[in-house]
């Protein structure tokens, strides 16, 4: 786009202007505040990294601030590997570094409170800040205690490794400790939850681990549900790579557990009381404490939003995204959360300097690795269909069936490639 | 002197609204590619789109989207695309002019 000189007197007149009219008014109205906007970001996942990072990104100018109580992450994307040691935990840990050299403000603590109509963010440390735009990203918190024995104050023994770091290290230890040729028990979750495929892809990284180390192990799943994400090309890959070590229980084949006794190391289902030697108890899900205390959830434990912006439908200029969210047909994913967070940063830049925010699309990719030379896919293209974030008709879908090995192969690969870009992507620091 | 200041105010907003940051689909479609396709450490399989000539882009699109050029997995995402869509994107990654 040319500039004539005239057009070109304009602008840098009204630059030079601005802040003249933003002393001038800025007792008027809080609209024309001096200074740039300023955005708050909770939460330094997948969602809330990719969104501070895109603002900074779409408009430099803007003050950008990112609150989350860890100085390292590490994900849950890529925990299933390191728990079959095929990854180190610093291969799967990133740190805050990459964020603060593109300008985001990075403060290390907790949101005590949040007052929305405000603006106003108080934290545990005892600052406080203001904002014109917040994004919250908090992630999954769990129904405890919705089945029996299944608690916050069992989860040490009972570990869900659900949310990655201490409680994965825990996870790894028990598979690493458990006794030949013992029982390994998965209690996977009820819909909706974080990462569909990920219980599925677990056991196969439990199982390659206890091919090598523990060949006489078993493992068995006991599930809520009574079909899972990618389930034709698991239960044919477990079959071919593990023999029968993966047995998997339907929720209407007694699959639904009714009670984990955690002192004796039992697990009561309709299948029978299965004595287990670990046991790995995934509770079912909601939003994080932060979307309750906000009052942005809904009946079904997640936060609706306008699928265009992700601003919340219950509260103005807080836009909520990732797991915690309600996004249509886009699964609780990493992948995801990242999409609706570059597409969210750009809802609020296009909404801050009065543009209209065109409707978009989103992508969601979650490989899976059955084993290390063994890797299936799912993918999904998404738009907005009548309001609702809906898959592209004729577009996505999981891997074929009855694919080479090589194919198998090429997918475990881009397993690898997909976690290494997504990670620069959002902290800047791919490995 | 409180009036004309404001009149200048308005002028002044509307000149800085008529330049204002936006974005528009194409970025967002273009951006979403660098999920899988930014590069990283230990990346050897998936090409970093930043280095990939932008016509490139285009016509491996259309391939993916065809069938011709056989994928595991970009035969999927790019059915997701309209040809327009698919042209609009590439202005925003992969290396201008090539």
């Amino acid at each position: 786009m040319s500039m004539n000189r005239r057009q070109f007197v304009q602008v840098a007149g009204s630059v030079a202007l601005l802040p003249l009219v933003g002393a001038g008014l800025s007792g008027c109205s809080s609209a024309v505040r001096s200074g740039p906007a300023r955005v708050a970001v909770i939460g330094g996942g997948f969602g809330g990294a990719t969104v501070a990072t895109y603002l900074k990104k779409y408009d430099p100018k803007l003050e950008v601030t990112l609150i989350e109580p860890k100085t390292s992450y590490m994900t849950c994307p890529g925990s299933n590997w390191y728990l079959a040691g095929l990854r180190d935990a610093k291969s799967i840990t990133h740190n805050y570094e990459g964020l603060k050299k593109r300008g985001i403000n990075v403060v290390h603590d907790t949101v005590s409170a949040v007052d929305s109509d405000a603006k106003t963010i108080k934290l545990a440390g005892g600052k406080s800040l203001s904002y014109d735009k917040v994004v919250v990203s908090p992630g999954i918190d769990f129904k405890w205690g919705a089945v029996e024995g299944i608690v916050e104050a069992n989860a040490d023994k009972c570990p869900h490794a659900w949310q990655a770091g201490a409680q994965t290290e825990l996870l790894k230890k028990q598979i690493e400790g458990m006794k030949q040729g013992g029982t390994f028990v998965m209690v996977a979750p009820p819909n909706p939850f974080r990462c569909p495929p990920g219980p599925y892809e677990r056991v196969g990284m439990v199982a390659e681990y206890f091919k090598k180390n523990n060949p006489k192990a078993k493992i068995l799943i006991l599930d809520a549900k009574d079909a899972f994400s990618k389930q034709g090309l698991f239960l044919a890959a477990w079959q071919e790579v593990y023999g029968d070590m993966i047995e998997w229980v339907a929720g209407k084949d007694g699959g639904k557990v009714t009670k984990v006794d955690a002192a004796t190391m039992t697990v009561h289902s309709g299948y029978g009381n299965i004595k287990a030697d670990v046991i790995n108890a995934i509770p079912a899900q909601k939003a994080a404490p932060i979307a309750f205390t906000m009052g942005l959830t809904n009946e079904s434990g997640f936060c609706p939003v306008n699928m265009l912006t992700f601003e919340s439908t219950v509260k103005k200029d807080v836009y909520v995204i990732g797991d915690a969210s309600i996004a249509g047909a886009m699964p609780k994913s990493g992948h995801s959360a990242s999409s609706q967070g570059k597409i969210c940063a750009a809802a609020i830049v296009n909404n801050l300097s009065g543009r209209a925010m065109e409707p978009a699309q989103h992508v969601n990719t979650c490989y899976s690795l059955v084993a290390s030379n063994y890797g299936i896919s799912v993918a999904g293209v998404y738009s907005l269909q009548e309001g609702k974030i809906a898959e592209i008709k004729g577009s996505g879908g999981v891997s074929p069936k009855d694919a080479k090995a090589e194919v198998r192969q090429m997918e475990a690969s881009y397993a690898l490639g997909w976690y290494a870009s997504i990670t620069k992507d959002i902290w800047g620091t791919g490995a | 002197m409180k009036k004309s200041l404001l009149l200048i105010a308005s002028v002044g907003l509307t000149l800085v609204a008529g330049q204002a940051v936006a974005v528009e689909r194409a970025q967002m479609l273009a951006d979403n590619c660098m999920s899988c396709h930014a590069g990283g450490a230990n990346n050897a399989t998936i090409p970093n789109l930043s280095q990939y000539p932008a016509s490139a882009i285009v016509s491996q699109m259309r391939a993916f989207k065809d069938g011709s050029r056989p994928a595991t997995v970009m035969g999927r995402h790019a059915k997701g695309y309209s040809d327009e869509d698919i042209v609009a994107l590439a202005k925003y990654i992969g290396i201008q002019g090539q």
